[in-house]
């Protein structure tokens, strides 16, 4: 202890305090103020440029899911309107089978009706010319019978006969 | 460690380490094995002393006269009025000097005033010279060597700095080299030990204290033969710093808890309290001896090692010795950083607990 | 016969020795449970050792 103190140099601590208080302060203006902003710049730029990573990331992925969901969705569409195009279609087609079937049961009846009246035309014709035949016959008969009865008869006969197979 | 020293051979070997490849005739002058004992004790222990000229080295020549290799450095005193003169007037210490009418001489590395040119140092009876000591503010080896420092530091982190302006902020050639240390000791020493809130007032002191004992020590290692960290009145003067900083940034809780401990009983806070003050000076008075002592302690393992050589002076104990002192050279490098890690850590240590805001509640 | 001072300050060392030497090893203890605190715990060993340093060389400046 004694010997410290003994050693102590009061010029010396006099030099040491005041370098190294100016030492201090210099530095501080100097060196380690414009140091350490540098440093804390840079540091907060990395966060920063990190953040903004991250969030860019984020925003890609909420891009990436909306293009997804988008996708889905035009999809869908596109799913909706070939079931609508294939619906009208179907739908056309058995319009068109219903259209074409009514028309026809019409034609049919249609023609039922005409073979009908034609029918009824024919018979009635029939009708007429069996009179007129019968008239024919009658009066054949009738001149047969002037000058034959024996004979009227018979042709009488045959043609009765005739005229039923028809 | 309280031996007086003063060997010529070791300043030739430390020659030898680094400058030339000569000094091998350095120890071969014909003194008996204690008497060269006494000189390498002399030697360290004048090696370990401040000295008013800066020499590189010394040796004696055959004829017996000492010569000296280096420059002298300005003596300013202050003895009835400042006196300036050139340190080449105590011819290393030889000679009496006379300035303005008053004779000082060198002893023990320190300037006395003595009565004429003639004049004795006049010693007690535990050797402690007796004669008036003059104001003294030379600027001694140590006090060149902390300038070059200061300037070394100055625009080493200067240039460092103007390259993170130049260069988007990013370090550039020797800052390279020095930002991690700068960011370990706001990161790993200033954050966790002072708090997040407070760290940066106290930062520049932190990373000068830190650089500034850190070049120091490693300068105290190059064969200039200076070590400036081993004067107490250096450290002593780093340590009152470190207190006056502690105390004059501390905030109530600090004093509260020096005086009037919160959550002890009554008898107890009176007996804690001087125990608490008297830590507060213990706090800085031990940062100041351990710098002190164990950079003393490495100088005189190192000179002790290197002047064992000159004892031994044959093949197996010359070289063991070098091998020692150059392990030991090692370890020092290590103990330079720790030393200067180990200061700033606990100045670090002590800001944070000045600054510290206690939860009462936890108490 | 009076003991010298030396032979104190010589034992207040071979105490800061052994003190140091445990905090040293509980330290490296320590890193090998937790070695993820590795930082931590060199923080606290070194200012502990500094610490008990602090009391051997005020031991040997008493001498």
């Amino acid at each position: 202890m004694e010997k410290l103190l003994e050693e102590f140099s009061l010029g010396l601590f006099f030099w040491q305090a005041v370098l190294f208080i100016a030492l201090v302060f210099l530095l501080k203006k100097f060196a380690w103020k414009p140091i350490l902003d540098s440093v804390n710049d840079r540091e907060e730029g990395i966060k920063r440029a990190l953040d903004s990573a991250e969030k860019a990331k984020l925003e890609m992925q909420n891009l990436q899911a909306d293009n997804e969901k988008l996708i889905k969705e035009a999809r869908a569409e596109r799913e909706a309107m070939l079931k609508e195009a294939r619906d009208i279609k179907n739908k056309m087609i058995d319009d068109a089978k219903e259209e074409a079937r009514e028309e026809a049961g019409k034609l049919i009846a249609q023609a039922q009706a005409s073979i009908e009246t034609e029918k009824k035309a024919a018979i009635t014709e029939l009708k007429s010319q069996v009179a007129n035949l019968s008239i024919e016959i009658a009066e054949k008969v009738v001149r047969d019978e002037l000058s034959n009865k024996d004979k009227q008869v018979k042709l009488v006969e045959s043609m009765l006969g005739e005229a039923t197979l028809n | 460690m309280r031996r007086k020293i003063s060997l010529k051979p070791i300043t030739l070997l430390l020659l030898l380490i680094t400058f030339v490849s000569y000094g091998a005739e350095g120890g071969s002058s014909s003194e008996s094995g204690t008497d060269k004992e006494t000189e390498i004790k002399e030697y360290i222990q004048h090696h370990l002393q401040d000295s008013y000229d800066f020499t590189l080295f010394s040796w004696t020549t055959d004829s017996g006269e000492h010569k000296y290799f280096g420059f002298p450095l300005p003596v300013i005193i202050w003895d009835n009025g400042l006196k300036v003169f050139s340190s080449s007037k105590f011819h290393h210490g030889e000679a009496v000097a006379e300035v303005g009418g008053n004779y000082y001489k060198v002893h023990h590395s320190k300037i006395y005033k003595v009565d004429g040119l003639n004049g004795e140092i006049i010693e007690d009876a535990d050797h402690h010279a007796t004669n008036e000591k003059p104001l003294d503010f030379s600027i001694t080896k140590n006090v060149t060597m902390i300038m070059m420092v200061f300037l070394i530091m100055f625009f080493m982190f200067k240039k460092m700095a103007s390259a993170y302006q130049k260069n988007r902020n990013l370090p550039k050639g020797m800052g390279r080299l020095l930002e991690p240390i700068v960011l370990y000791i706001r990161d790993d020493i200033a954050r966790p030990n002072i708090g997040e809130k407070n760290y940066k007032r106290y930062m520049s002191y932190l990373l000068t204290v830190f650089f500034f004992v850190w070049i120091v020590n490693l300068f105290g290692l190059t064969p200039i033969g200076m070590n400036v960290t081993n004067n107490i009145a250096v450290t002593f003067c780093l340590a009152i710093i470190t207190y006056l900083i502690t105390t004059f940034t501390a905030k109530k809780d600090y004093w509260k808890h020096i005086f009037w401990m919160p959550g002890v009983p009554v008898p107890m806070k009176i007996i804690l309290a001087p125990i608490e003050l008297l830590g507060t000076f213990i706090k800085p008075f031990s940062l100041m001896i351990r710098l002190y002592a164990n950079i003393t302690a490495g100088h005189i393992v190192m000179m002790s090692l290197i002047g064992m050589m000159f004892i031994f002076k044959n093949w197996i104990g010359t070289p063991l010795s070098f091998a020692l002192a150059f392990v030991i050279g090692i370890l020092e490098l290590l103990v330079a950083a720790l030393q200067a890690y180990i200061f700033t850590m606990l100045s670090a240590l002590y800001f944070g607990s000045a600054v510290e805001e206690h939860d009462h509640e936890a108490h | 016969m009076e003991i010298p001072a030396i032979v104190g300050a010589g034992l207040v060392v071979i105490g800061a020795g052994i003190g140091i030497g445990k905090i040293g090893g509980s330290a490296m203890e320590a890193i090998a449970r937790q070695p993820e605190a590795t930082g931590k715990i060199q923080t606290a060993m070194l200012i502990a050792a500094a610490l008990i340093e602090g009391i051997g060389f005020a031991a040997l400046f008493a001498v």
